[in-house]
Order: structure tokens, then sequence, then C-alpha cells
């Protein structure tokens, strides 16, 4: 199911995908043809724009844009990849506003003077993006080659390096750091991997320029962004909401709760389980969360009922992630099974010794060679602190 | 501890592990207890800090011991 929000900038109105006449008629051309001064002009725009990265690490894309710029022949990889299972939102994106997407890859491109961008899409959107990059090239729309490639599956297939990798070799794993893929990447040239909703974001801003795009959001945290909200709400789906809109008022655009809540995990798999008492009345922005511990990540927010059990949904997420793991790190690859292993007894109720779990989640924090481990330890220290360590006994 | 620093000289330099290829065999923990320890699972815990000159020739002999090539002396955080 689809909702498009009071803030529905990104999400076509309509049936979708939206055609190439359609998506014109909608937003007007893209500019092109810039030369270097009207590139750093627009670069430096997206910087008064505040745009960061949707892709859930929300890095300033203006800094991403100029350090790719000042490398020689560098290439553009837009990640639609979206490897966290709850999430939707770049599904629908690239579904509905496929164009919005390639032309954020060609802005992409030009603004780094790389000739191809390379489009990576989740499976279920392939076909829609062939054949939009296909249109624009019957059109002659684009001079920037692009190439459009099936993402691999898994949660870690997302990583930026993952995601490169995976073009490169068919292998679907985090690759080391250094070097920064900025400076050496795809085929070792430099590299900007951006996500899907960033592009789309970045190609309404090179339209509308930065006081637009700052006219919804926060003076911090401006803009739009796209969440994805599932489980215990009447109409799950993904919507387009400024940020710094408060969660509870996130959940009503989604039909409302369906049952009186527990908690909220916000972010995602790798986000951070809050009381829902503590997190309605927040504002949905780094800031608004800060002090839960917890942050909008890639937009997802799971609403847990209170007839549910934390822990035993947080296990299920644990085994999950530990099966998830790339396997090519010995803290990751051991430890994660062995910390779901100990919060499945937690939500079983045969153990209340958080002890040799907590010994581990800090064995594993910050040992891989990608952020998998961190994220998981992130997400089930939040539920200790959260739902305790003993199992809700009202099952 | 070395109390120089600039080019040339080693301050400021930490030991780091490439877990993508580190394999557990355990050769650098046996070599440099006082900076590495191993996990639950064998794999090395460096102690998060600069290497003090009196170790130095230490560590550079273990990076150099790690048949997995995944140990590094590395300047900075």
């Amino acid at each position: 199911m689809l909702l498009a929000g009071p803030q529905a900038r990104l999400l076509y109105p309509g049936a979708g995908p939206a055609r190439l006449a359609e998506h014109t008629a909608r937003y007007g051309p893209l500019p092109r043809g810039l030369r270097r001064p009207q590139r750093e002009t627009l670069i430096a725009e997206v910087g008064r724009a505040g745009l960061t990265g949707r892709g859930g690490a929300g890095f300033p894309t203006a800094r991403k844009l100029a350090a790719v710029a000042a490398a020689h022949a560098p290439v553009v990889v837009a990640n639609g990849t979206e490897g966290e299972p709850a999430s939707a939102k770049d599904r629908v994106l690239m579904a509905r506003s496929p164009h919005l997407v390639l032309d954020g890859a060609v802005l992409a491109a030009e603004l780094t003077g790389a000739r191809e961008a390379v489009i990576v899409a989740h499976r279920d959107v392939r076909e829609i993006m062939d054949e939009a990059a296909a249109e624009r090239a019957r059109a002659g729309l684009d001079r920037v080659r692009l190439v459009v490639r099936t993402a691999a599956e898994g949660f870690v297939a997302g990583q930026a390096s993952a995601v490169v990798r995976w073009i490169q070799r068919g292998v679907p794993a985090p690759t080391a750091t250094p070097p920064r893929l900025a400076q050496r990447g795809l085929h070792g040239a430099p590299t900007l991997v951006q996500n899907v909703e960033t592009l789309a974001h970045l190609a309404l801003i090179a339209r509308y320029g930065a006081a637009w795009f700052r006219a919804a959001g926060t003076p911090a945290e401006p803009g739009t962004m796209l969440v994805t909200v599932t489980g215990a709400v009447r109409q799950p789906g993904v919507l387009e909401i400024g940020i710094g809109v408060p969660a509870g008022q996130v959940l009503e655009q989604a039909g409302g709760a369906s049952a009186p809540l527990r908690a909220l995990l916000l972010g995602g798999y790798f986000g951070t389980w809050v009381d829902a008492a503590a997190a309605l009345g927040r504002p949905l922005s780094s800031a608004g969360l800060a002090d839960l511990g917890a942050g909008p990540g890639a937009g997802l927010i799971v609403a847990l009922p209170t007839g549910a059990c934390g822990l035993r949904e947080t296990a299920r997420l644990a085994r999950y992630l530990a099966g998830q793991s790339a396997g090519q790190c010995g803290p990751c690859r051991f430890g994660l099974p062995a910390i779901a292993g100990e919060v499945e007894r937690l939500a079983a109720g045969q153990d209340t010794d958080t002890g040799l779990l907590r010994r581990w989640l800090g064995q594993v924090d910050g040992r891989g060679g990608c952020a998998h481990p961190d994220g998981a330890v992130r997400m089930i220290r939040s539920a200790l602190r959260t739902f305790g360590a003993e199992p809700d006994t009202h099952r | 501890m070395s109390g120089r620093s600039g080019p040339g000289t080693a301050a400021g330099l930490r030991l780091r592990v490439d877990f993508i290829a580190c394999d557990g065999r355990g050769v650098c923990a046996a070599a440099l207890p006082g900076l590495i320890s191993l996990d639950d699972w064998g794999f090395p815990v460096v102690r998060d800090e600069v290497v003090p000159g009196r170790l130095l020739a230490d560590a550079q002999a273990t990076v150099r011991a790690c048949p997995k090539l995944a140990l590094r002396l590395e300047r900075g955080r």
C-alpha cells in the first residue's frame, strides 16, 4: 500500500510509474549541460539546501559531491538495493518516480564529471528502471551513460562498498576501508555512491533551489524524507514526511495505531527500540530523537503493540541479522549467532542474567569491516534498555 | 613513551586489525600480549591506545608476523 502524505514531493501521485512525459510535465526540465562554474554553484546550492544522505548514514551530500568532483574520471552509483527487509521506501520511489531517480543520477554524474551512472535497483523494480532508462535513450536525453543492474539481496548488500563489489565482482559483501570509495571504488575509479532517494531530492534542488527545499523539515534538518511505517498500524506503507514531524503524527498518517503501542523500532533493523509513550510526541529527526539514543536512520518505523513481547521480537531480529552477516569477519560471524542465542534465552524466560550477553555485545561492537555488527549491537542494547531482561508475562 | 612527533617518528601509531583479512590464527596475541588479547572466538582485541615507544619494535615485528597481513600500524584515530 502506498500513501502519499501532504508533503508529497518525490512520489508521483498518479498510478505510476510516471512516464517521461508525465514526469517532465510535473517537474519541468532538468538543468543540463552544466559548465564548471555552474556545477560549483549547484554543489554549493545543495550545501545550502542541507541535503543529507537518505540511506541511513545522513552524510552531507554536497561534501560527497565536492570530494568526488575533485577527483579524476569518477563514476556514480545510485544505490537502490534496499537490503533492509522491512523497508520499502526506495522500491516505492523507483516504482512511482523512476525518472526522478534517473534525473538525480544524471545530475550527480554531471556535477562530478562522471560519464557513467550505474543504477543498482532492487529486483522488484529492475524492469521499471530498465524501461525508464530506455525511454530516455530513445529521447536522446542524457549525455551520461545509464547502466541498470539488479541489486544483490541480503541485508549487508546495501552497504556502499558491498554495492561496488557486487557490480564489479558479483560478490555482495563489504570491502575493507581504506581505501574510501571516493578515492578508489568501482574498477579503481573514484566513486560516488548515493542512495536513490538522495538523488531524487538532488534532482528537485537543481530545479527549485535550496530555499524551496528548506520550506519543509527543520532548520537544522531540512527537507522531506520517505518513511516506511509497518507493524501495528492500520495502513502500513510508505509516506513522505517533513523531517521533524512528530512520530505520533506519522503513525496517524499511516491510519493510526491498530492496538495500544508498547514500543517503536526507529531507523530500521539497525535502529533503536524506544518506549512508545516516550517517542510518540518526539519530532522524527536526529535532534528530536538523540536523547532517546535513536534517529530516523533510513526511515523505518515499526510499531510494536502491547500484546507482543519486545524481547521475542528482538530475538527474531537478532537471529535474522546473524544470518545476514557476510561471514567475512570473525567477531561478526561467530559473535552475532552467539548473541542471538542469548537473546533467545532471555525471550524464552530461560535466563535473566545478561552478563554474558553484555560481554559479547562489547566484543562484537566496532569489530567488523563494515557497520553490520555495530548496528546489530545497537539494536539489541536498545531492547535491553527498553524491555529489560525479562520477557513480558502477558503472553 | 616517546615524546617526539613529526615526520619519521613513531608518534601516534595505533594497531589496527583488518577483520575481513583476519583469520583468528592468534599469532599476534601470542607475540604482543601487552597490547593484544583474544575475544571469546579467538579474534584479536587490540588496546585502543598509541603504541608506547618501548613496544614499537615488537609491534612492528608482530605486524610483519601476521600470516594474513591483517594487522597494521596506523597514524591517528
